[in-house]
């Protein structure tokens, strides 16, 4: 595959832009594979060529039921940090933190990392202390974090409004420097590219029915809509469909799938420097380079794969946008759209082997698998290609819930939901 | 925002006045502290998560405070039937009843329910 650099657009330009190559290949499924890794997101495309750039392992197929990065990671705020509680998760989000500063000449594709500062707002004493440890642990642990004074928050983005008589008044807030953003399709096509340019196929359109298991209970491959395709071992990385996936071969997981919806204004100019969070009232924003704002909005309450959500929840999310930076109340609203997101319990994810021998799973990302990409697919191949965990991933099995182990960020409110 | 039937109500109200709770019935094992971890676990995290019709409870926070059950659609969100607390799983309404259910209840709006009640 041709490398993509300065040198390749002088080229292009001066011949009308007609030798620019197909990113991955599209080709017709083999009977049988080394891996299939089921779901064509981040995690999974990732996973693929992680397999195939560090463990050799290059008879990879990744099959998806629609088009690559169509699901959640097409659909998400695209926050980056690590700046999570528990040591399982500062590990896993800081490995993947630094994958993201050198991803993009990893895979020769613009990703568009942009560590422009996560900033989680304080809004009253017991938000201040929680920060304040959150920042003493993250510091123990190697993760910048810093505390900022309301006059600092505001001096690092201006929009903000931090008077006395506002209806939700800031008494400090965090800031991870090296958090930010990056561009989620890219994430996508990027891994795509990379990992087919190694001999991975990525089947597009096929929607995987069954799980086909030996006599021993071992996987032999999957049901697809084209076909069954054999495969000595299975990943996957389905998201909000994990449960139902797992479900084919007969694994029970502990997962809720519950919508999550984001929206984005009309684009405006360069007027937001930063992303900001509030889990107290949550809201969650940043500007994109093309100039929208992207706002993050809560889950619904209960279960669904609609990919659609409540108004209200989005309603509550604008309410609480306008008060913090009252210079965006009068922006349109452009687009709208819900993902579906797997859920633990602990509000951790799922990574590690199955009871069924050759399956593993990747799965409980929830509403923050975006940030994860780089690192979770690092971690995820290591898992299929030596049948155990690497050791930064070791906490996250299905065997926490057993064993009582758990991870629990929902307590430590370093997620929003 | 959905609309939701409560059976003790015997009325439609909006999604806000109520909190999901969960998969339904789930019997709480009587010997709790003699069951294997693996029971445990099964009892405590593991769910069915469906995709397409699901049993689950319902709490009516902000009206009567009381739980009960729903059978809904997780693909379309569709309520398929609301029954009382204790009550066991119910068989789901076939295609014709459910039709006709979707006639009778063609009001989906918290404004056309308001408008109804005045």
């Amino acid at each position: 595959m041709r490398k993509y650099s300065i040198f390749a657009i002088a080229r292009e330009a001066m011949r009308a832009h007609k030798g620019w190559e197909a990113q991955w290949n599209s080709p017709e499924p083999r009977s049988s594979y080394d891996v299939i890794i089921i779901g064509a997101g981040g995690h999974g495309l990732g996973a693929a060529y992680y397999l195939a750039k560090e463990h050799g392992i290059t008879n990879v197929a990744v099959i998806e039921k629609g088009w690559l990065g169509g699901g959640n990671t097409g659909r998400n705020t695209t926050i980056i940090r690590s700046n999570y509680l528990y040591e399982e998760s500062m590990d896993i989000y800081e490995h993947s933190l630094k994958l993201w500063e050198g991803l993009s000449q990893e895979l020769n594709y613009n990703v568009m990392y942009s560590p422009r500062g996560v900033m989680m707002l304080s809004h009253n004493v017991h938000d201040q202390q929680s920060f304040k440890r959150h920042i003493n642990a993250h510091r123990l642990y190697g993760i910048d974090n810093e505390w900022l004074t309301p006059e600092q928050a505001k001096a690092y983005c201006p929009p903000l409004d931090i008077s006395k008589t506002a209806r939700y008044p800031i008494n400090g807030a965090t800031l991870q420097r090296r958090g930010g953003t990056a561009r989620h399709d890219a994430v996508a096509w990027g891994y795509a590219r990379a990992a087919s340019d190694r001999g991975v196929h990525v089947i597009q359109n096929s929607e995987v029915t069954g799980i086909r298991r030996g006599p021993n209970g071992e996987v032999q491959g999957v049901e697809t809509t084209r076909g069954f395709i054999g495969a000595k071992k299975i990943g996957v990385s389905a998201a909000g469909h994990s449960s139902v996936v797992m479900e084919m071969a007969g694994v029970r997981v502990p997962l809720h799938s519950t919508p999550l919806q984001a929206l984005v204004s009309e684009p405006l100019k360069p007027i937001f420097p930063c992303v900001v969070m509030s889990n107290t009232v949550h809201a969650y924003i940043s500007q994109s380079d093309k100039g929208e704002l992207v706002i993050g909005a809560g889950t619904d309450q209960y279960n669904s794969y609609s990919q659609t959500g409540g108004l209200q929840i989005i309603t509550h999310t604008l309410d609480a946008i306008c008060e913090l930076f009252p210079i965006f109340r009068r922006v349109k609203m452009m687009r709208q759209w819900g993902g579906i997101t797997d859920n633990t319990p602990d509000r951790s994810p799922i990574q590690g082997v199955t009871p069924v021998p050759g399956l593993f799973v990747n799965c409980g990302w929830g509403t923050g698998g975006f940030k994860a990409t780089p690192g979770s697919a690092n971690l995820f191949a290591h898992l299929i290609a030596r049948g155990e965990p690497h050791r930064l991933a070791s906490g996250l099995t299905l065997d926490r819930f057993r064993t009582g182990r758990l991870i629990d960020e929902a307590a430590a409110a370093a997620v929003a939901h | 925002m959905l609309l939701i039937h409560c059976p003790y109500c015997e009325e439609d109200r909006s999604e806000l006045e109520f909190r999901w709770a969960g998969e339904a019935h789930i019997a709480r094992p009587e010997n709790i502290a003699a069951i294997t971890d693996e029971e445990f676990a099964e009892y405590f995290f593991l769910r069915n998560n469906e995709k397409g019709l699901t049993y689950e409870r319902w709490r009516h926070i902000h009206g009567c405070g009381r739980f009960f059950n729903a059978a809904r659609d997780t693909v379309s969100d569709r309520f398929l039937m609301t029954y009382k607390a204790g009550l066991p799983k119910q068989p789901i309404p076939t295609a014709e009843e459910t039709a006709a259910i979707a006639e009778e209840k063609t009001v989906e709006t918290w404004e056309a329910t308001e408008g109804d009640a005045r």
